[in-house]
């Protein structure tokens, strides 16, 4: 089977599996949408922490309320639909303790796409909710001229963002593999990843920045895309045309996910454990 | 003979660290599966048995393509297990006793649908092992139950269903039958045997009771350490075990122990005596001699147990002796 035939099939185990997820969720109607308006809450509680800051003060770090909503709405927004994709796969640690993985390992479908759809949850679409909404004021409220690049590169920008977050827990999953009581450090990269870039880079020290653009590369989740948006300086000194490498940075960091994932699954297949 | 599960000197050998103070690690190579042959024939019941950490569920886990072998040549179906997991998982079912295959908050027709799906099972053959399964295993109340709910022995029913449904060529259990009461164990039990003469579908199973083989497998395995230390007929095994059978005399009064070689007197109980003879030799010359010898009441013979024969291989299982009883 190619990797064209295996992706397929991955897709289709996906799609059952979150399939069946959905129709039992939905047998419980009243407690699906009272859970779905929790999370949405919850995380509405995240924003609202911003807002009673810029009570006190007019920015930043140099930017205003609507552009620090900007940043927050698209950290938010792609990271909910990694979450809402991939977010079971901090358990895997969980799952290779109690020996369940090796459940997995005997279906027909790949491991990956079994893992990543169980417990699908429709609830947390209240996150990408929340994350859309404030996205969508910020950008009736930011001063800009929009031209054509800076609006095509906002939808760009939501997706391959969550491209990236969903890499990250890939990759994060595959780590836990050899260190199974590591789903804290994978949280800290995921979720402190998208608190971090909902606060503009200006506020952080220079090797931070430097961390999160080469390093991991989440700076291209919004940072870099929405300085240009916004037309700010870039965080680094960067060329102009950074603005438009977030498909490609997230190409490269799936490609390494994947590898580090096929990695982690070889690791376990020979060692059991 | 159609060698349907083939292993050829397959080891598997696992790198264990432990800690040897701060930050220090020891590592140490563990041979779990040690240059491991046998062939199953299509169609064959066989019981795999040994203690803990024998290397059963590691033997099980390469024949599933969970585990790569780290050495030998190993091939379910023509299927080479590590490399084609996901093609031989269509011709495999496997059941772990100690963990489920099916989801755990759902109700159990929901991963048998799930099944349907996954493993592509056309509707009407998916219909009628599933009906089949619904009827010998008993799951007709059980199916909107959520998986947590049942009971084990129910749950386990429903595992052994849900491997089944896509009608594999072998089935692997994993101890099917640990921690089941003894109508659960006997229903299993009758299930499999019937699978096996009706369907024809080769059964793997590892095992701690002693029952299960007795009632299931024409053929036993027996593991220690990694090692294959019998590999025949269960009845074989008393003669490797050098294991003696009890004749229990009842005689018609209290006499002095009965004397007839090669049997010798255990115990006497009043009139009741128990001779012990090896269980390689025939009953029926004996019987008859006590019966012509002395004023017999009743007698009956009773088989060795058979834990007590494999708990003495064990304790003599010096490499050159396994080599021997391997057949």
């Amino acid at each position: 089977m190619g990797e064209r035939g295996r992706l397929a099939e991955g897709l289709r185990a996906y799609w059952l599996i979150a399939g069946m997820w959905v129709r039992s969720a939905m047998t419980y109607r009243t407690s699906f949408v009272v859970t779905m308006c929790g999370n949405g809450l919850m995380t509405a509680m995240d924003f609202v922490a911003i807002l009673l800051m810029y009570a006190q003060i007019d920015s930043l770090g140099g930017w205003t309320l609507p552009e620090v909503a900007f940043l927050y709405g698209l950290s938010a927004t792609s990271f909910g639909i990694a979450d809402l994709v991939l977010g079971s796969m901090d358990v895997l640690g969980a799952r290779i303790r109690d020996g369940s993985f090796d459940t997995l390992l005997v279906r027909p479908a790949p491991v990956l796409a079994q893992i990543g759809a169980d417990r699908f949850a429709v609830r947390r679409l209240g996150r990408i909710t929340q994350g859309g909404a404030v996205l969508g004021w910020a950008l009736a409220a930011v001063d800009i001229d929009w031209t054509l690049p800076k609006v095509l590169l906002v939808p760009v920008m939501v997706v391959s963002g969550a491209a990236i977050f969903c890499s990250l827990f890939v990759a994060g999953a595959a780590f836990q593999i050899l260190a199974q009581d590591a789903s804290e450090v994978q949280n800290a990269f995921t979720y402190g990843g998208t608190t971090l870039l909902q606060y503009p880079p200006t506020v952080f020290g220079k090797d931070l920045v430097r961390g999160v653009t080469f390093m991991l590369p989440l700076a291209f989740v919004n940072w870099v895309p929405a300085s240009y948006v916004l037309g700010r300086p870039y965080p680094l000194d960067l060329p102009e045309w950074a603005a438009f490498a977030p498909p490609l940075v997230a190409v490269a960091c799936c490609a390494a996910a994947g590898l580090a994932w096929r990695a982690g699954l070889g690791a376990y297949r020979s060692t059991g454990s | 003979m159609d060698a349907f599960i083939q292993l050829d000197r397959v080891e598997k050998v696992f790198e264990v660290r432990k800690k040897a103070g701060f930050l220090k690690r020891e590592r140490r190579q563990v041979r779990a599966v040690d240059s491991i042959s046998f062939t199953v024939a299509r169609g064959e019941m066989v019981g795999y048995i040994g203690p803990n950490g024998a290397g059963k569920s590691t033997t099980i886990k390469m024949l599933t393509g969970i585990l790569t072998p780290s050495a030998g040549r190993l091939r379910v179906a023509g299927i080479d297990p590590s490399r084609e997991r996901t093609r031989l998982a269509h011709r495999i079912g496997v059941v772990f006793g100690q963990r489920t295959t099916l989801w755990w908050d759902l109700p159990l027709i929901d991963s048998y649908k799930l099944m349907h799906r996954m493993y592509r099972i056309p509707d009407a053959r998916y219909r009628d092992n599933l009906d089949r399964c619904v009827e010998l295993l008993e799951l007709g109340g059980l199916l909107d139950v959520p998986v947590r709910q049942l009971s084990l022995g129910q749950r386990m029913r429903g595992d052994i269903a849900a491997a089944l449904l896509h009608e594999p060529e072998v089935l692997y259990l994993d101890e099917p039958t640990i921690g089941l009461d003894v109508i659960s164990k006997a229903k299993v039990r009758g299930f499999l045997r019937e699978l096996n003469d009706e369907r024809g579908t080769t059964v793997l199973l590892t095992t701690h009771d002693l029952q299960d083989i007795e009632q299931l497998c024409s053929r036993v395995m027996v593991i220690d350490h990694g090692r294959l230390m019998y590999d025949g007929a269960l009845a074989g095994l008393h003669e490797v075990g050098e294991s003696e059978r009890t004749l229990v005399v009842d005689l018609e009064r209290e006499l002095p122990p009965i004397d007839a070689a090669p049997a010798w007197v255990v115990r006497v109980e009043g009139p009741r005596q128990w001779l012990a003879f090896p269980a390689a030799e025939s009953a029926a010359p004996l019987v008859a001699r006590i019966a012509a010898e002395y004023p017999l009441v009743d007698l009956s013979v009773r088989e060795p147990d058979i834990e007590a024969v494999i708990a003495k291989m064990y304790a003599g299982s010096a490499p050159g002796q396994a080599e021997k009883a391997v057949s």
